[in-house]
């Protein structure tokens, strides 16, 4: 690893005030220390999360659950709120990487990185999601870029997720069996005023899927149905077409999960 | 950086660039060799130890990161005369052929234990070693152990309750 200033603040104000020149947030690390340790990306200053206090509590509002940014996976896979409100985003929690990987990985992270592959954006563009950060907010809309980009400025720091509280919701993925990163993960939500549905790992970034979402909200069969998409990744893991009927596949358990 | 924490119950006071891996940390400059780094890249899990008591892979936290934490590696479990009841169970089940990926085995092996209690199926003691791999035995003897140190660990702990009592 090339060397890099550690900064470790203990507030939010501090935090702001150490981010200068060509610095990144530290939050569980567990996708940028790999990543620097590669020596895939260099920093001058590194901005540890993990002593700022308030950035990892789980509270409702509403018709809302709001998740702090450095809330780890296990957490939210355990906690009570979120297993009361949606307990589909739990156990998407619950089924990132593995154990060690959730111990330390935060929610704040993952929707910051924005892998293609990664479980969060596709709730956090299902849930129809609102992203808060040291900036402002951002709608999920607004917030997915495709591969790795976000809305995001240098140096903005994401604090909390605000997800809407669906009637009932699901995620099911087919995962990489060794990275468990989904080859196509389908995140199925239903809402007074209709369905959403969104996709990972199988397109360049996370989609939502309108045909998928028409055709819940009119009740008719999901069968047959694959992502159809000039966007479909391809790789030595899966091609674009097993990737597109994979999301099928997972659409249909996740719309029978719907709890 | 320096950085406080307690490491195998003794209060260790760390100073370290701020790019040192607790991994490296732990083998190049305390010796405490029995911390393995398999693959380096946050995937094997040879590396774990216990960060206030759940599982961390060593190889990606940041020494200067840990202060205030509580951490225990494959050192600070037992003794040669006194096993950790999940040790023992890795021996008497013979869960090990090469023994590189033991001691990451044994700290998970712990966790699962600590999370789920002494009943634990073999399907779910297969789940929670998504971050362990073992490139030589096929993984059944180490899923018997850890089933057996489970149920070693409930009734050590039942047994100090007895005797603290």
């Amino acid at each position: 690893m090339n060397p890099f200033d550690l900064v470790r603040p203990k507030t939010l104000a501090d935090a702001k005030s150490a981010f200068r020149g060509d610095a990144a947030w530290l939050a569980g690390g567990h996708t940028l220390i790999p990543a620097m340790k590669s020596r895939l990306r260099t920093v001058e200053t590194l901005v540890d999360l993990s002593s700022v206090p308030g950035l990892d509590t789980i509270t409702r509002d509403g018709d809302r659950i709001v998740i702090g940014a450095m809330a780890r996976h296990a957490v939210v896979a355990q906690n009570a709120v979120v297993l009361g409100a949606i307990p589909g985003l739990a156990a998407l929690a619950g089924g990132i990487g593995d154990p060690q990987v959730r111990n330390r990985g935060t929610i704040g992270g993952s929707v910051a990185n924005n892998d293609p592959a990664a479980d969060y954006p596709a709730a956090v563009l299902a849930l129809d999601a609102v992203i808060e950060t040291s900036h402002g907010v951002h709608t999920a809309e607004d917030y997915f870029q495709g591969m790795f980009a976000t809305a995001l400025a240098d140096g903005e720091l994401i604090t909390a997720i605000r997800f809407r509280i669906p009637d009932a919701g699901a995620y099911a993925k087919h995962p990489h069996p060794a990275s468990r990163y989904a080859l196509a993960g389908v995140f199925v939500a239903r809402f007074a005023d209709g369905h959403r549905v969104a996709v990972t790992g199988a397109t360049m970034g996370v989609v939502r899927w309108t045909e998928a979402e028409q055709l819940l909200d009119s009740g008719r069969s999901l069968e047959g149905l694959a992502l159809n998409s000039d966007e479909l990744s391809q790789d030595i893991h899966a091609s674009a077409e097993f990737r597109g009927h994979l999301a099928g596949v997972m659409l249909r358990q996740a719309a029978q999960d719907l709890r | 950086m320096k950085a406080n924490f307690i490491l195998n119950g003794a209060a260790h006071a760390a100073d370290a660039p701020a790019e040192t891996l607790l991994a490296d940390y732990l083998r190049d400059d305390l010796g405490l060799t029995g911390t393995h780094i398999g693959c380096d890249t946050s995937q094997c899990g040879a590396c774990n130890v216990l960060v206030d008591g759940e599982s961390a892979k060593a190889c990606t936290l940041l020494v200067a990161t840990l202060d205030g934490a509580n951490i225990v590696t494959i050192e600070g479990l037992g003794t040669e005369q006194a096993l950790h009841p999940m040790q023992a169970a890795f021996r008497k089940a013979h869960a090990l052929q090469c023994g590189f990926c033991t001691p990451g085995m044994v700290i998970a092996g712990i966790t699962i234990a600590n999370r789920h209690g002494p009943d634990l199926s073999d399907e779910l003691i297969r789940h929670e070693l998504e971050g362990n791999l073992c490139r030589c035995t096929g993984y059944q003897n180490i899923v018997t152990a850890i089933a057996d140190g489970a149920r070693a660990m409930s009734a050590e702990g039942a047994r100090e309750k007895a005797n603290a009592a």
